[in-house]
């Protein structure tokens, strides 16, 4: 009789002609580690102010007025993640998460609910694929981020990717970065339009330039910049900073962030207010300083910790069939359109590879169950020739490296599983942080809303009107902005107020935002009036545009003063929502006084943030 | 009249070589069984799915029939009916992930019946194998089986409400992580029926559940209750994960937190979250 051996088969690639290897991000002993001392906590050994210092820098956030239970944040450079990363979440998700893993802004996967003392053992098997949560969390170098279009850009000067990988690797358990003021987010680009380098405390766009008749590849690089209760735009450091320079220049503004940065302050201890208070100019002039000590100091071995080479795709990837047809990404469409021509028109881009596109997976504010996660994979592994998928700041899923012939049948199986909702690239992918579903800084359900105005603006074919498509809709649970709402066209931050004698759940709405400017806060509405308004502004919109004018342009306009028509300035427009925003008394619509996802009255709950520990 | 049914029990035995099965029972082990004769199988599927094929041999016992003829006595005659005595190897085989199979365990095990195992993989699982299976319906002459109730493995609703109390027992909730913060009985801890299978197996190894509980700081003398929404599916397979784990106290409360809401007794509820809402279900 033939034994039975139960083990799943190493699946076949098809899309791929060789898969990634594993990345090697996470290490074994750190887990056990953190178990140790997760017991140790637990019987009183540790303080709690050691043991959340700890916690953080490993990856894991205290829930929402539960300490009992973490928020796991899966560090995920460049958002890039093999197909077994992927399966490997799903199944650590169902077995102690809630079933669901939760794309963040800046590229995480996030698993909440964990138990704490389930922890280790998330860690334990995010290691077996290469994946890491250390220093996710803490005054650490977050995760580095890198566009998702890097490497198929149409305009980039070059892939970024390997570059971000690097300095990644550099960073990650370095010992010049275990215990700075605050946290530290660097953020590479592809090129200028695709990219959130201007809102980092590094960013990082590739360039080239000819010098002596060769083109050498080098980055402008923004510092300073930074979403929060105050945000800042970064600025650029110099015209053109040589890649042979790069790494230096980020190690001098970590070593000055380090020891100049405010460790008193919490609230002002971000690296953009060190800048701010100290000037740009003179922040500048000392950056260009560090990094001649740097460059002047650094010995052999530190610097080969840092190997751009390594980090190389050496891959080939084969060329993709050409097509008599190119796919429509360009014909406009309806909400009557069939399914797959709305999402090839909303949810796919081209690639400069000729014949590969890029499609994206339209997720509900970042959310997605294991079984759509096996799914996922799956698709990767039969239709991606690079084999990998990258996470992106929008929430969604990019999935590049699809061959022109095979888009359709890419689309059929995200079909079978919920994944292939049209919308990703347009206005009504809105973001939307965890808010009170996990956070303890949360004052509302910016998560339960942002997924509430995807699914109105879907039905309603939001998606289909090309007009609206660049506008951005983003939404955070409390002024700290990791909804990114400074950055939108429309955004959102969540807060308390006072209506008709009773407290009710309000967003800030901020005009104009765009990755490069920040929008300006406008007024508050009420919870359950923030999809009249969005729709009111649309409103507003078509009836004042002038031809051609999207509705991102529009805004912006009318943020700055220069609108053309009635509404030109915010006032203005503050005047046109008026009404919208009322609200009856509550014993006449007791719901418009209540946030999504509660049928209790509101309250103002909030705990201790965790993010300057 | 015991002695006489032990009687017929090692003649039996002497026969067909009879083994002591462990918690769990993998595939080599039950198609050698088969094919010595030497097991029962019991399907505890619905009848359809028996009907339409089965693991060679398997006799049909859908879990709503155990549910339906809960009193002890009418098992041991539903045991006897399956040509099932008091020393024959029994595995049980389910297509959900193991827990009805662990219900059908576990009340095999309650009414004195202490050579039952749970199949370590879902019928779904063995057909993905290629491994045998057949159409027919199976039916075995009718056995002598005693009636011995096993109360330590068992808990009702006013024994759960002393435990919380006492030291040294420890109440655990099987559901799944966001219907536990919703509500649960005050002081249970939880561990998901999902922690304790994993791809390919109903159950995780016992070293790995061992770490599970350790990482927990529970004590391995601790005596464990478990339940879960309804009929104690869920918690029945928790139930046999803490014995493959080396707990050897375990006490299902079959009535679970259904009964318990019922009874209006006191519950533990977590408002300050809207965590349904991080779900994409």
């Amino acid at each position: 009789m033939k034994k039975v051996k139960v083990t799943t088969v190493s699946p076949r690639q098809k899309g791929a002609s060789v898969p990634k290897p594993n990345p090697k991000w996470g290490r074994e002993e750190e887990t056990e580690v953190f178990a140790k001392r997760v017991k140790l906590f637990r019987q009183g050994k540790i303080s709690e102010d050691d043991f959340r210092r700890f916690r953080l820098q490993h990856g894991a956030y205290g829930s929402r007025l539960h300490m009992d239970y973490s928020m796991v944040r899966i560090k995920v450079p460049g958002g890039e993640m093999t197909p077994e990363q992927i399966e490997k979440i799903a199944s650590l998700s169902e077995a102690f998460s809630i079933g669901s893993a939760h794309v963040s802004t800046r590229q995480n996967i996030q698993l909440h609910w964990v138990q704490l003392e389930d922890v280790s053992e998330v860690m334990r098997g995010l290691v077996e694929t290469g994946l890491t949560t250390r220093e996710a969390c803490g005054n650490t170098i977050r995760n580095v981020m890198c566009s998702h279009f890097a490497g198929v850009c149409p305009n980039e000067a070059f892939d970024a990717t390997p570059y971000s990988m690097a300095i990644a690797r550099f960073f990650l358990r370095n010992p010049m970065c275990q215990n700075l003021p605050r946290k530290f987010k660097i953020n590479f680009a592809c090129c200028d339009l695709h990219g959130l380098e201007k809102v980092a405390d590094i960013g990082l766009v590739p360039l080239t330039k000819e010098e002596n008749g060769t083109m050498v590849r080098g980055f402008k690089i923004y510092l300073g910049g930074g979403l929060g209760a105050a945000s800042f735009i970064g600025h650029q450091l110099e015209d053109f900073t040589a890649e042979s320079r790069m790494l230096a220049t980020c190690m001098a503004t970590v070593r000055l962030f380090d020891r100049r940065g405010n460790r008193e302050n919490m609230a002002r201890n971000r690296m953009r207010y060190l800048v701010h208070e100290t000037g740009w100019e003179k922040f500048q002039k000392m950056a260009l300083k560090e990094r001649s000590i740097v460059e002047m100091t650094t010995s052999y071995s530190t610097a080969q910790l840092f190997d751009i080479e390594s980090q190389e795709d050496t891959r080939h990837l084969p060329n993709a069939p050409r097509m008599a047809k190119l796919p429509m990404l360009n014909d406009s469409v309806t909400k009557d359109s069939p399914g797959f021509e709305r999402w090839l028109h909303t949810n796919v881009a081209v690639q400069k590879q000729e014949s590969y596109f890029t499609a994206f997976i339209t997720l509900g504010a970042g959310d997605i169950t294991a079984s759509q996660l096996r799914v996922l994979a799956s698709a990767i592994r039969d239709y991606s020739a690079e084999g990998v998928a990258r996470n992106t700041p929008q929430q969604n899923f990019a999935v590049r490296y699809i061959r022109g012939t095979e888009l359709r049948d890419f689309y059929e199986k995200l079909a079978s599983a919920g994944l292939a909702n049209p919308g990703a690239l347009t206005i009504t992918s809105a973001v939307g942080c965890s808010g009170t579903t996990s956070c303890n800084l949360a004052i509302t359900n910016s998560h339960r809303l942002a997924k509430e105005v995807q699914r109105k603006f879907l039905e309603l074919g939001l998606d289909t009107d090309d007009n609206l498509r660049d506008a951005t809709i983003k939404i955070s649970g409390c002024p700290n902005s990791c909804g990114q709402h400074e950055i939108a066209t429309v955004g959102f931050f969540g807060g308390a107020t006072r209506m008709n004698n009773a407290m009710v759940p309000t967003y800030t709405m901020l005009f104009g935002g765009s990755s490069g400017e920040l929008g300006k806060a406008m007024m508050r509405v009420p919870a359950k009036r923030v999809i009249d308004t969005i729709l009111k502004i649309i409103e507003i919109y078509k009836q004042q545009k002038s031809t051609n004018e999207t509705l991102q342009q529009w805004v912006s306009g009318v943020s700055k003063g220069r609108g053309v028509g009635s509404i030109k300035n915010l006032e203005d427009m503050k005047a046109a929502l008026a009404q919208v925003i009322q609200l009856p008394a509550s014993d006449i619509d007791a719901d418009a006084y209540m946030d999504y996802g509660s049928d209790s009255r509101f309250s103002a709950k909030t705990a201790r943030g965790e993010c300057a520990a | 009249m015991r002695s006489l049914t032990a009687a017929a029990g090692k003649k039996k035995a002497a026969k067909t070589s009879t083994i002591q099965l462990p918690i769990i029972c993998d595939a080599d082990t039950l198609r050698s069984l088969i094919s010595k004769k030497a097991v029962r199988v019991v399907d505890v599927r619905k009848a359809n799915d028996y009907k339409q094929e089965h693991i060679p041999t398997a006799i049909s016992l859908p879990l709503a029939r155990v549910l339906e003829n809960d009193a002890p006595e009418k098992i041991v005659s539903i045991l006897e009916e399956l040509g099932v005595s008091d020393k024959t190897p029994v595995v049980v085989y389910d297509d959900t992930f193991g827990a009805l199979a662990a219900r059908v365990a576990w009340t095999f095990q309650f009414v004195g019946h202490t050579n039952t195992a749970l199949l370590e993989m879902t019928f779904k699982q063995w057909k993905e194998l290629g491994l045998e299976t057949e159409e027919s319906a199976r039916t075995f002459p009718k056995a002598k089986h005693s009636l011995e109730v096993n109360k330590s493995i068992y808990a009702d609703a006013s024994y759960v409400e002393a435990a919380k109390s006492q030291p040294g027992k420890l109440l655990v909730d099987s559901r799944e992580r966001l219907n536990f913060l919703t509500e649960h009985i005050p002081g249970a801890k939880n561990i998901p029926y999902t922690m304790v299978g994993s791809n390919g197996s109903i159950l995780r190894k016992a070293e790995e559940l061992k770490r599970f509980i350790e990482n927990r700081g529970i004590a391995d003398t601790t005596e464990i209750i478990t339940y879960c929404g309804s009929v104690g599916t869920l918690s029945g397979l928790t139930y046999y994960a803490l014995r493959l784990a080396g707990f050897q106290n375990v006490k299902l409360y079959p009535k679970s937190f259904k009964e318990w809401k019922a009874l209006g007794k006191p519950r533990e509820e977590f408002k300050d979250a809207t965590y349904w809402d991080l779900s994409a279900e």
